[in-house]
């Protein structure tokens, strides 16, 4: 986040010709120039990993986003007030089991001595609400957190393992209440990841679980602008993935092959979900009549036309030539059948598309998003809006 | 097993110890007692945020022989002497992954001989002696905790 464009896979940097991926020329990150003019607070906050791009964003300068471990170092350097996310294993050092770093830095004790309160799950995250250190570090899971649709409902993914994850409402409450002690103000960045980590293996109904999550986190931001109406809220996704709802699935038309039971246009009438306890998400995931949703890519995977159950889809899986094949575990659920990949065989899942992308907000600023926009002019907006200048004296 | 047999990565480290590798091969083979088949989901007592811990049964079978099902991830490089087993098949999306995104229970398998890469899709047994602790590959500076060593596989 910085307002410049820059490379594939590069984080706050122009991408340079040498090979080492922390030496590229730097460019200021948002964090870095709230620092820099003056005493607002910053939060970052990720279903993913923290380390993982968008959170890494905030903070960091890489060639390569895949540097987690130096990632780690960089969010110390700039110290957000609130940093919740995955993760830890990044935070860890080598010798512990379940630790991805490859030196013996222990980031959960350097963020400690630094004055972070440190939360793990879900109830030490609403204990740390509590804290008057005024900065947070709350990690819930080694890497990305599980989905809405398996914490909340299914169970699936490493819900066992990690049983008592917040999800991406409650941590951005807890961001806000805060970060907006503050009296000079807060940035408050806030991903919905798993919208694009469910996109890449087509698993849809993980995917739009999480979008309705991150609705109901905008909702959150909403409520809140309502009581301090000095905040400026922006919605947008930072890349869109080539995929459509189409019409539905309906389990009960007649036919022999599961496409036969794909509805469009007038047919395919209206999914019969239902929200009985009126919490936002639907009551049953494989309902008879669901969203018939398409990608326009993908490698070799069997389509089952049904919401993956007993976890996380994982369309392909690779050969000995490190080509993705079609995961074979899906063949025999009835009705599957062979999608022949239009990707070549190094891809393993539906990539990121380049279509426009929609920006919603709301708020002091807001009039200044309007008609078509580079994305990295949004920074433009938020600059603008947060006055951000140099220093007067 | 009171005496550690040499490995074969060990042979990396020392060079000129073959001879020696196939004798002690030989004689751990001749007192070979029954092998104790270990899950993927009995590697772990404790789950954490703040690092996992090995069950009681990894560390009571460390340095016997063990044998495991899951599926053989495919070589980091190609002229890897060991690769990784997994519960599940891989699919790491090539362009938000890294090496260092494979899942926390992964165990390495080094080969006692080379063996040819088992197509993705089917289970493999692994059997050879478990090692336990902190290691790392010195071709490949692969950090492992858990690995199956002297190993051979087979399609499960
Ligand atoms: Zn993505």
């Amino acid at each position: 986040m910085t307002g410049h464009k820059t490379a594939v896979n590069a984080l706050g940097v122009y991408a340079d010709r040498t090979k080492a991926s922390l030496d590229d020329p730097r460019v200021e990150t948002i964090a870095e120039a709230l620092r820099r003019t003056g005493n607002k607070s910053i939060g970052v906050v990720s279903t993913a990993e923290v380390e993982d791009a968008t959170p890494a964003a905030v903070v960091a300068h890489t060639r390569l986003r895949a540097d987690k471990a130096d990632i780690v170092g960089m969010f110390f350097v700039v110290k957000p007030e609130i940093v919740l996310g995955g993760g830890s294993a990044y935070f860890l050092p080598q010798s512990t089991p379940g630790s991805k770093r490859k030196d013996d830095k222990d980031y959960i004790a350097m963020f400690r001595d630094a004055g972070y309160t440190l939360a793990t799950d879900k109830t030490e995250l609403v204990a740390a609400k509590g804290t008057n250190t005024g900065k947070i570090l709350g990690l819930f899971h080694t890497g990305n957190m599980d989905t809405t649709l398996d914490r909340e409902f299914l169970k699936k993914g490493s819900v066992e393992k990690f049983p008592n994850q917040p999800g991406l409402v409650e941590m951005t409450q807890t961001a806000l209440d805060q970060l907006s002690k503050d009296e000079d103000g807060f940035f408050l960045m806030v991903e919905a990841a798993s919208v694009d980590k469910m996109s890449h293996p087509m698993d849809w109904e993980r995917s739009l679980f999480e979008t309705i999550e991150f609705d109901k986190a905008v909702g959150i931001g909403m409520e809140f602008a309502k009581t301090h109406p000095d905040t400026l809220i922006v919605a947008t996704g930072d890349h869109t993935h080539g995929v459509s709802i189409i019409g539905t699935i309906d389990d009960q038309k007649p036919g022999e092959e599961m496409r036969d039971k794909v509805g469009v246009y007038a047919d395919a009438g209206f999914p019969n979900y239902t929200d009985e306890n009126g919490d936002g998400y639907p009551d049953k995931v494989d309902v008879t009549r669901r969203l018939a949703i398409f990608a326009s890519n993908f490698p070799d995977y069997y389509e089952t036309f049904r919401p993956k159950l007993d976890g996380p889809f994982e369309p392909a899986v690779q050969n000995g030539a490190k080509q993705y094949i079609a995961n074979e575990k899906y063949k025999d659920v009835p009705g599957a059948v062979l999608r022949v990949g239009n990707l070549p065989k190094t891809a393993g899942t539906a990539v990121h598309a380049v279509d426009d992308v929609v920006l919603q907000a709301t708020g002091p600023g807001a009039e200044e998003f309007k008609g078509y926009m580079e994305e990295s002019d949004v920074y433009r907006v938020l600059a603008d809006t947060l006055a951000l200048a140099p220093a007067t004296n | 097993m009171k005496q550690r047999p040499i490995t074969r990565r060990k042979l990396v480290l020392l060079g000129s110890a073959v001879a020696l590798v196939k004798m002690t091969g030989a004689s751990s083979a001749s007192t070979a007692t029954a092998t104790a088949t270990l899950g993927f989901d009995e590697l772990y007592g404790k789950i954490s945020v703040l690092g996992l811990s090995f069950s009681d049964k990894v560390k009571g079978l460390a340095e016997a022989e063990v044998s495991m099902q899951g599926f053989m991830a495919p070589p980091l490089k190609a002229e890897a002497n060991f690769f990784v087993l997994t519960e599940t098949p891989m699919a790491l999306c090539p362009f938000c992954s890294s090496d260092a995104d494979w899942p926390d229970n992964i165990v390495v398998i080094y080969l006692d001989e080379a063996q040819t890469f088992e197509q993705a899709n089917a289970p493999i047994e692994v059997s050879g002696r478990l090692e336990v602790g902190s290691w790392t590959d010195p071709e490949t500076g692969f950090v492992s905790l858990l690995r199956i060593v002297d190993a051979h596989f087979r399609t499960a």
